[in-house]
């Protein structure tokens, strides 16, 4: 059975996870393949974490208020890796109108505190899909 | 047969050989989900063949080494110190690191990368993360044809750690050349030890967590229990979470 993957990460100098590991779990107990980068990563390490993992989506979570550095900087190392396809959403401390702009630059969902886990799975469920592998 | 874009099967493990690290994604996706048997990669490596390889033997293929061992004795920090020690000789390294899918949902939580973080950004490295998805014995179904794959596309090493294993996890050791039994300090006494299972599939063991109290008693008892046994098997203290160790192991695996 094809199930989905999704790298969850955080990127930046934040130093709490808690965030991202229940946002993990809720996917796992969703049925999908999570991999969990850990703290502090660099967006290149995460990029080429999701590249060699064949994700099929990112999860980027941050609350240290740099998401508008990034963000960004993720999306443009995927495009710069011809990997523009992948789907990224993020969570975490983010204003709504940053997230607007990160919408605008090709984030495919912004979550935030409002956002229930069942909210995320729902989304999830219903967004993301496994990479088709013919038989 | 086409390939996952579309392309002949063979020009995507070119594309991965040439570093492509997508493309060798997607053909690890495939093999993971049964669509890219040992077969398959056999008939799209044959006209490969070196002419002076002996026959029915591939012209390059890597080192497999496994390492098992029960959860939390530090398997994953001491496969990232054996991958540093291996980038050191010039080696491209590959890792497979499995972890137990929930039997509830089938979703996994995937995070031996979290030990690993330093190669992450290594291109010279490649590390997947696979999901048991309910097989038993410590890989996964597919665990084979992820394994020929790293090697056709010309990794040195291959790296693969298991499912955190207990006393009869021993499927590894059918597709590794070379099996590591990593323990640490305070993982069960001696009656544990003689049990039959993991313990007898070992080429090497390695006693991590060797700042811990207790590593002298458990290498004893591992030498007593190696000296009852009809082959040698050499017994080598690491700590991983200080770097300590990996050079060691490797001249083990390589001089017996």
């Amino acid at each position: 059975m094809h199930r989905v993957r999704v790298v969850v990460a955080k990127p930046g100098l934040d130093g709490h996870d808690r965030g991202a590991k229940v946002v993990a779990r809720a996917l796992r107990d969703a049925g999908m393949e999570v991999i969990y980068t850990g703290l502090r990563q660099t967006p290149e390490a995460i990029v080429r974490t999701a590249l060699e993992e064949g994700a099929d989506a990112i999860g980027l979570s941050l609350l240290s208020g740099a998401h508008m550095e990034l963000v960004p900087r993720v999306l443009k190392l995927l495009d710069e890796s011809d990997a523009a396809d992948m789907p990224v959403f993020c969570g975490g401390i983010i204003p709504p109108q940053d997230a607007r702009q990160l919408v605008d630059l090709g984030v495919l969902r912004v979550f935030t505190s409002r956002d229930s886990l069942e909210d995320i799975i729902d989304w999830a469920r219903a967004t993301l899909r496994p990479l088709e592998v013919t038989e | 047969m086409t390939g996952v874009t579309g392309r002949p099967l063979r020009d995507v493990l070119d594309s991965a050989r040439q570093g492509d690290i997508r493309a060798l994604a997607r053909l690890m996706a495939r093999a993971e989900n049964h669509a890219l048997t040992e077969s398959d990669l056999d008939a799209a490596a044959a006209p490969d063949l070196d002419a002076s390889a002996p026959p029915g033997q591939p012209a390059r293929a890597g080192t497999v080494i496994g390492l098992t061992g029960p959860p939390g004795v530090g398997k994953s920090t001491f496969v990232s110190c054996l991958v540093a020690e291996y980038r050191r000789r010039g080696n491209r390294v590959a890792v497979l690191c499995f972890d137990p899918s929930s039997p509830l949902t089938g979703g996994a939580l995937l995070g031996d990368r979290i030990r690993m973080q330093e190669h992450s950004d290594d291109p010279g490295v490649y590390i997947r993360s696979v999901s048991s998805r309910g097989h038993l014995g410590g890989l996964s179904a597919t665990a084979r044809p992820m394994i020929s794959l790293l090697s056709q596309v010309g990794f040195d090493v291959i790296l693969i750690e298991t499912v955190g294993a207990g006393q009869s996890e021993v499927e590894i050791a059918s597709v590794a050349d070379r099996t590591l039994v990593v323990l640490a300090p305070g993982a069960g006494d001696g009656i544990q030890m003689a049990k039959a299972g993991v313990l007898e599939i070992a080429d090497v063991y390695v006693v991590n967590k060797a700042d811990q109290p207790g590593v002298h008693a458990m290498v004893r008892e591992l030498r007593a229990m190696v000296e009852l046994g009809r082959r040698h098997v050499p017994i080598v203290t690491t700590t991983a979470s200080r770097r300590e160790g990996a050079a060691e192991v490797i001249a083990a695996l390589t001089t017996d």
